[in-house]
């Protein structure tokens, strides 16, 4: 509705009846077609819009509003919804496995992102170095994106089971010893991160290399006659050139790697010894387990809260940093 | 093109051998950690159950038993679990193209009163957490608001809210806002309605933001696997993701595997036919931070 343009196409009755040689309307009438020319245009636009602002107010902003008001009340699905207050909250931080679970998940994130973020960018800088099979590594690095995560979790199970796992083979074939992987607590959360990254990666790799193909090169090419060695290259030009593309993969990968269900779900059920029972498969537990909706809903609004907070943090710091 | 490694390094004697080291190790590399797994499920689904348990592993097999597949088709009914994943994930995306198409071409092109507060709502979905509506989205699908219906076990459960998709709509929006408004123009000094110009001129210039939602939406469809679990407590409609789940622990090994591969060639078959639009979505993806 901004620019002359695009009224005049709206506009459209107007401009054909007047190339019909229609004689000149009194100012009235003109506001009068105007205004039911607009009432009409919103009615259509309206219409057009009708089934996605339906589908967004059952499934997105209602469920906000519900999300919210579950957290204080208790659900039963035979009575009416009561309020509690504070009570959901309450049991949340009397179950043991609260902190459990808020631990297990930070440790996850963490670890996700040495792996998850360092090895995708390296190679994603070493691929952009490389001339040849161009084509063969963009398609193996991307292929496990495409397993569905259920696929990729069993078939990993499998891999890391200490008798005939292709892992334990492979350390017998040259003489070490095997691990426990997902059977012992101590290495349970890096298995399933492991697992997480061969998964993963190939989106961010192929979003990094992209970044890296936009860097002009005359910027390596000025910083090598500063007499800048490939450390300082990759240091002072494709650290900051990149940078945009690696702060919102950092934000966007903390956001969902808290989410985490579907790798400790199948693989190893939040065991061995609640090592794995992370924020969702707690919330999991309490909504489809326990039956305890009110508690879930509260956990979810926890999360929600945790992961807001720390993405105002997030991106005030790195707007900061960028000013100074 | 000129990278970190400048290209006189390169051409030097002692460049061009580090290349062809640096070159064969991450071939190495790759093959090892990409394909090599996927190998392995391969044959490890025709390798006879014994075999399969016997530590160490075999890297070929013995005795190969290519008939774990026909078993693992019959024994896991995948034909029915099948059916269900492309009834759950194609009407998805038509879901997704129905209600999200005509809603962005309404925002960029006919621009309503209150166009961009509608905007600006649906695209502030984006920044929850998914997890965050799980829990109170699933108690609306077992009754919704009004109706009073009950969507679980119904494939709309997934259908109606993956259409309510902000990304979709921001995508479709953005491509619809470079197209000149020229164009429209002429289509409604032809006498064509605004449903009639989506239909006929929109559309067809759109194919390949048609293209990137399309696979979007039939790859994250197929490859969910919470939503599925909640809304399909019926065994007999479950996705296939969610059946091997819940047969994983009963299942011979070969016959799982084989399950396991079998599922997954479909979106394998599509990466391989549609790299280009899929890894052009990617790339539309990243720009959403």
């Amino acid at each position: 509705m901004s620019s002359p343009r695009s009224s005049s196409l709206l506009d459209w009755p107007a401009t054909s009846s007047s190339r019909a040689g229609r004689p000149v309307a009194s100012a009235a009438e003109r506001r009068r077609n105007r205004l039911r020319r607009k009432l009409k245009e919103n009615l259509t636009a309206y219409g057009l819009l009708c089934a996605a602002l339906v589908v967004f107010a059952l499934f997105s902003w209602y469920p906000i509003v519900r999300g919210v008001l579950l957290s204080f009340q208790q659900v039963d699905f035979v009575n009416p919804p009561s309020w509690v207050g504070f009570d959901n909250f309450t049991r949340l931080f009397e179950d043991p496995l609260f902190g459990v679970a808020w631990r297990n998940t930070l440790l996850f994130t963490v670890l996700a992102l040495v792996f998850g973020f360092v090895v995708p960018f390296l190679t994603a800088v070493l691929l952009n170095e490389l001339r040849h099979a161009k084509a063969f590594f963009r398609l193996a690095v991307y292929l496990p994106v495409m397993l569905p995560p259920v696929v990729t979790a069993l078939m990993w199970k499998w891999f890391y089971d200490p008798g005939s796992g292709l892992f334990n083979s492979a350390l017998g074939a040259v003489g070490l010893p095997g691990g426990q992987w997902l059977d012992s607590s101590d290495t349970s959360m890096l298995s399933l991160v492991f697992v997480s990254t061969w998964a993963n990666m190939g989106s961010t790799t192929l979003i990094y290399l992209a970044a890296l193909g936009t860097i002009p090169g005359e910027l390596y090419e000025a910083a090598e006659l500063d007499g800048a060695g490939l450390w300082k290259r990759l240091i002072h030009v494709t650290l900051p050139q990149t940078r945009f593309v690696l702060l919102v993969l950092l934000l966007l990968q903390v956001v969902a790697t808290m989410q985490v269900f579907t790798e400790p779900y199948v693989m190893t059920g939040g065991g061995p010894d609640d090592s794995t029972v992370t924020v969702l498969l707690l919330l999991y537990r309490y909504a489809f387990v326990y039956n305890d909706f009110g508690s879930a809903s509260a956990l979810s609004l926890l999360l929600f809260v945790a992961l807001g907070v720390f993405s105002a943090l997030y991106v005030r710091l790195t707007r900061k940093a960028d000013q100074s | 093109m000129r990278t970190l490694v400048s290209p006189g390094t390169l051409r030097s004697p002692g460049g061009k051998i580090g290349y062809a080291v640096i070159f064969g190790c991450t071939l190495l590399l790759f093959v090892i950690a990409f394909l090599f797994p996927l190998y392995w499920a391969v044959t490890g689904a025709m390798k006879s159950p014994q075999e399969l348990a016997q530590t160490p592993a075999t890297f070929i097999p013995n005795e190969w038993h290519p008939e774990t597949f026909g078993d693992a088709w019959d024994q896991l009914s995948l034909g029915k679990y099948f059916l269900n994943t492309i009834i759950v994930a194609g009407g998805a995306w038509l879901a997704q193209l129905a209600i999200d198409v005509p809603a962005a071409f309404a925002l960029s092109k006919l621009r309503p009163k209150f166009g961009n507060v509608v905007l600006g709502l649906m695209l502030a979905t984006l920044m929850l957490p998914a997890a965050a509506l799980l829990v109170p989205t699933y108690v609306t699908i077992t009754d919704l608001p009004l109706l009073h219906v009950n969507l679980i076990n119904s494939p709309a459960a997934v259908w109606l809210p993956a259409a309510a998709n902000a990304f979709n709509i921001y995508l479709l929006k953005r491509f619809f806002d470079q197209i000149p408004d020229e164009l429209i123009e002429a289509a409604r000094l032809d006498g064509a309605g605004p449903v009639r110009t989506l239909w006929r001129i929109i559309l067809p210039i759109s194919r390949p933001i048609l293209a990137v939602v399309s696979i979007l939406a039939v790859v994250a469809a197929w490859k969910d696997f919470i939503w599925p679990l909640l809304v399909f407590p019926d065994t007999e409609k479950q996705t296939l993701s969610v059946m091997l789940q819940r047969v994983a622990i009963d299942m011979p090994l070969n016959v799982l595997v084989a399950g396991m591969v079998l599922a997954s060639l479909p979106m394998v078959a599509l990466f391989l036919a549609f790299q280009r639009h899929i890894l052009a979505g990617l790339t539309a993806g990243s720009v959403k931070g």
